[in-house]
């Protein structure tokens, strides 16, 4: 028995390690790294696109920090960033950055007796209420703007992310757009120091944690309270109207951000204008180097992209996500002309 | 001259040659192990440089002050590691209080007193604790654990101790389900293991000659255990503590989920907090600023500080005993 | 006294209960074949961990060829030729300040010393993370057990004339052997589980690869990026991924056992 037990593993071990190779990493194999929010989308769309033309990209979220550090430090082909680089650390590290792809934060409420989306919320409250300004579900704020709900007089239980996250560079710079009080003592980053609540892991820990407090408040990815079946809050936007959260109302915000002028795309889709516009949007940027060393790897990635924006948008939208703009592409395709060159060539050679 | 005298110098010389050839293997394996323990060494101290090398900016930047603030800002770059130093030693110290009697009682019923077929699946279902990928305890502390401490501990807790002073504070509301006492419980299950294995490994290694004289003289099993097998195994056990304690202080994953992740020291057991290993885990991927980075590494480095000091301690106390027992 | 033995025993099993009940709940319900055939799919389709189980296991694999060797000899030294020798004390010192080093540190270390010069992301350093994570737990573990060899044998051993690496290797190692298998298996049990070193050396791989100089998939963090994603699927497979570490470790245990001997029912 001993004797088969250890021939066994033998043969398991020969047949594993002739399985094995050693050899450098070919240019058919892509990779990235960075933002969690925008790996779901990217693993699909890399899934439709190595059966439809055999080259792999293999992305993974390693949060948005480390995708700006590892492209910085060429070991990926590309990095991908829910906050923005600013024009000084592009150019410092020889960078371009574009948006890949778009998507909404919604404010998540567990109260007893109020139906998803009847309970209407708008920057200044959230602000208050995260600030700890604002305690109880029955405040005047809150009752100012729900005047046809019966408020119940509970606690708010306010629920934050406890790891670094671009949800909550997004969520803290719509807050501060909003409100002075918490553009002054709070910020935004992809974690800040909190002044009330409590921190959880992840969007589906936020989701979760909501889900299990009474009186309980959170944000998450639009994704997450689809799937979980959450109570959200509508939201009063910069133009005074009450919208839902829908894909639709974040296309709004995404059309209506002005992407034109902005330098390196460096535009934060919160509070944006429009009547049916969601305030707080979201999106997500891919880096990658102007004057690539592999420049082989990135025209392959360049492709990918250019694939995603015209095929990808099904996919996307299935996923919760809001497609770039056809016109935003079309920026974004002059601009890889203009910049990513490799021996004064442009990189980028399709449409 | 005889045959025998004859042979006599070639014995000895194949002889000699034996006794070379076991000299050189002996220096060779010798040399080896030598080698590993230096390799051990050498790790350590490439991990210690490569800390430093990271840490050097927030501590040139912070000074002395980056071990006494409380405050932790990403937006305004102020950094300071009080609250993680005190939540890493308040879960750990709680996890090994909760963990070493347990792991040690369990350890003395597999080996004094389970009926004998019970022994091995016992063993090894306590082994298998270890084996749990501590991630899974992160993800069942999440959405299983807490959600049970949040809705029938707590509030019980709470309810129980609200009129007494010192208590009260000790156990304050709200009750999230998340937090410092969480951490620890999962921390002492995830050391559980730890701790049982290697002391009932120990046990099993005291002479029976020991423990039959013992009983011999009419000591009940529990004196058996208290005076022969513990003292002899002293050591071992420190050992498997330490390995528990270790895995505490450095335990990543699992508390990342539970800890709630907030830079503030509060009083209560239930409120959110936050430890080395958590901050780093939660914060590092995402943050982008080089002196937010070089901050979440200088924690890493006091962590390193904080091991060497609690190792030093604990080192010297037990110096303490065996000189106290003259052993 | 010794009901309290039997109590605490009692909570100890009741946790694995709970814990493994909650895995064995969640986890069963995804468990088929195509979990063991199928790649890691895209969110909103089916599919398996075949690339994270394959890559996992190799990792560990290397990482266990690696480590235990550097452990054992270093422990060996520690407990038999230099057991009063000043680089001992500094070694066990430097080796339990090892031990609880975060794993996330090491990662980094490694990401520096491997990574970066490299270029890229790669299954071997995912390995050489693992290995220096094995190595302090082995160390640990033998150097405790030949302690506890007692020195009656060794002694016998070298009265037979018998040279000190054969009394070592035939007398104490034999002695010690089921101890020093629990630390290797203490060892694999923690690496098997870990995110936080993989992330920044191994990164992880989509699709498969058996390229050690490429990403590749590991099933920890494939079940950490799966679990806090809010897609059915993907959380199922990672509980399913979970259900699966957890079996294999339990399975090693019992084969090492088995191996080892006897000295169990002692």
């Amino acid at each position: 028995m001993r004797h088969f037990i250890r021939s066994a593993v033998v043969a398991i071990a020969m047949a594993t390690a002739s399985t094995l190779t050693v050899s450098a990493a070919m240019a058919a194999d892509l990779s990235g790294a960075g933002s969690t929010f925008i790996y779901p989308v990217f693993a699909k769309w890399a899934d439709t696109y190595k059966k439809d033309t055999g080259v792999g990209l293999n992305y993974q979220s390693i949060g948005s920090g480390g995708g700006i550090k590892q492209v910085i430090a060429k070991t990926v082909t590309f990095g991908a960033t829910d906050k923005p680089m600013s024009d000084a650390d592009l150019e410092k590290n020889g960078l371009v950055q574009f948006p890949m792809v778009m998507g909404g934060i919604v404010p998540i409420v567990n109260l007893t007796g109020i139906k998803p989306g009847e309970l209407v919320l708008d920057g200044k409250t959230i602000a208050g209420i995260y600030m700890g300004t604002i305690t109880s579900w029955d405040d005047a704020a809150i009752k100012a703007l729900n005047p046809g709900l019966t408020l119940p007089s509970t606690a708010i239980a306010v629920v934050h992310r406890s790891d670094g996250s671009g949800t909550t560079f997004n969520f803290t710079d719509y807050l501060s757009k909003l409100s002075p009080d918490w553009k002054d003592k709070v910020g935004s980053d992809t974690a800040v120091e909190w002044p009330v609540g409590v921190g959880a892991k992840g969007s589906e820990g936020v989701a979760n944690t909501v889900k299990q407090t009474d009186g309980g408040i959170g944000y998450v990815e639009y994704a997450y309270a689809t799937q979980n079946k959450l109570s959200y809050s509508k939201m009063l936007n910069a133009a005074g109207k009450v919208v839902a959260p829908s894909l639709e109302s974040f296309d709004a915000a995404a059309s209506n951000a002005d992407f034109q002028d902005a330098k390196n795309f460096n535009v934060i889709i919160t509070n944006e204008p429009g009547d049916t516009t969601w305030p707080i949007a979201a999106s997500t940027w891919v880096l990658i180097h102007k004057a690539p060393e592999d420049a082989a790897a990135t025209g392959e990635a360049l492709k990918f992209f250019a694939w995603a924006y015209k095929d990808g948008k099904e996919t996307a939208k299935k996923l919760d996500y809001v497609s770039i703009p056809d016109n935003v592409v079309d920026l974004i395709k002059t601009s890889w002309k203009a910049d990513i060159q490799a021996d004064g060539k442009p990189v980028y050679t399709g449409k | 001259m005889s045959a025998a005298q004859e042979a006599l110098p070639a014995v000895r010389s194949s002889r000699e040659a034996t006794v070379k050839r076991f000299a050189f293997t002996d220096a060779v394996f010798h040399a080896l192990t030598r080698a590993a323990a230096i390799l051990v060494l050498v790790l350590l101290g490439g991990v210690a440089v490569s800390l430093f090398a990271g840490s050097w900016q927030a501590l040139s930047t912070f000074g002395f002050s980056f071990l006494t603030s409380e405050s932790w800002n990403p937006v305004t770059e102020k950094f300071g590691a009080l609250a993680p130093i005190y939540g890493t030693i308040v879960t750990s110290a709680i996890a090994i209080v909760i963990a070493v009697p347990i792991g040690i009682g369990i350890a003395i019923f597999l080996t004094e007193l389970c009926p004998r077929p019970l022994r091995r699946p016992i063993g090894m279902a306590v082994e298998l604790l270890a084996g749990i990928p501590s991630i899974i305890y992160g993800i069942w502390g999440l959405f299983v654990f807490a959600p049970f401490l949040q809705t029938t501990v707590q509030p019980f807790v709470i309810g129980i101790f609200h009129g007494v002073p010192g208590l009260n504070s000790l156990f304050a509301g709200p009750p999230y389900g998340i937090g410092l006492l969480t951490s620890s419980l999962i921390l002492a299950i995830m050391v559980l293991p730890f701790i049982t294995s290697i002391t009932k490994d120990v046990f099993d290694t005291v002479p029976a000659v020991l423990k039959e004289s013992a009983y011999g003289i009419g000591c009940t099993t529990w004196e058996v255990t208290r005076h022969v097998v513990i003292p002899y195994t002293r050591i071992g056990i420190m050992g498997g503590v330490m390995l528990g304690l270790g895995r505490a202080l450095g335990e990543t994953m699992a508390v990342t989920f539970v800890i709630g992740n907030a830079h503030r020291i509060s009083v209560s057991l239930f409120a959110p907090a936050t430890t080395i290993s958590a901050t780093i885990a939660n914060e590092f991927t995402e943050a982008v600023g080089d002196l937010y980075t070089s901050s979440l590494v200088a924690l890493g480095l006091i962590l390193f500080v904080i091991t060497f000091l609690i190792l030093a301690i604990a080192r010297y106390m037990l110096m303490r005993i065996d000189a106290r027992t003259g052993a | 006294m010794m009901t309290l033995c039997v109590v605490a025993a009692g909570i100890g099993l009741a946790w694995l209960a709970l814990i493994l009940g909650a895995l064995l709940y969640k986890g069963l319900a995804g468990l088929s074949l195509s979990v063991f055939t199928g790649m890691t799919p895209p969110p909103g389709e089916a599919g398996g961990l075949l690339n994270a189980i394959f890559g996992s296991v190799v990792m560990t694999v290397i990482a266990v060829i690696v480590g235990t060797p550097i452990g054992v000899l270093a422990g060996t030294y520690m407990a038999e030729y230099g057991r009063f020798s000043k680089l001992t004390t500094v070694v066990r010192f430097i080796n339990d300040i090892l031990l609880s080093a975060p794993s996330i540190v090491i990662g980094l270390f490694v990401y520096e010393l491997m990574v970066r010069p490299m270029g890229h992301f790669s299954a071997l350093a995912g390995a050489v993370a693992l290995a220096i994570l094995v190595i302090p737990v082995v160390v640990r573990t033998t150097e405790d057990m030949l302690n506890l060899v007692p020195n009656a044998l060794r002694e016998a051993g070298t009265a037979i004339g018998a040279p000190r690496w054969v009394v070592i290797k035939s007398v104490a190692y034999r002695a010690a052997l089921s101890g020093i298998v629990t630390g290797i298996l203490l060892a694999i049990a923690r690496i098997s589980g870990e995110t936080a070193p993989l992330l920044f050396t191994a990164l992880n791989n989509q699709f498969w690869s058996s390229n050690l100089n490429a990403p590749m998939a590991s099933l920890p963090v494939t079940i950490f990026q799966f679990a806090l994603s809010p897609y059915e699927e993907w959380q199922q497979l990672a509980w399913t991924g979970a259900l699966v570490i957890t079996l294999t470790v339990l399975a090693l245990s019992i084969v090492a056992r088995s191996l080892t001997g006897r000295r169990e029912n002692g």
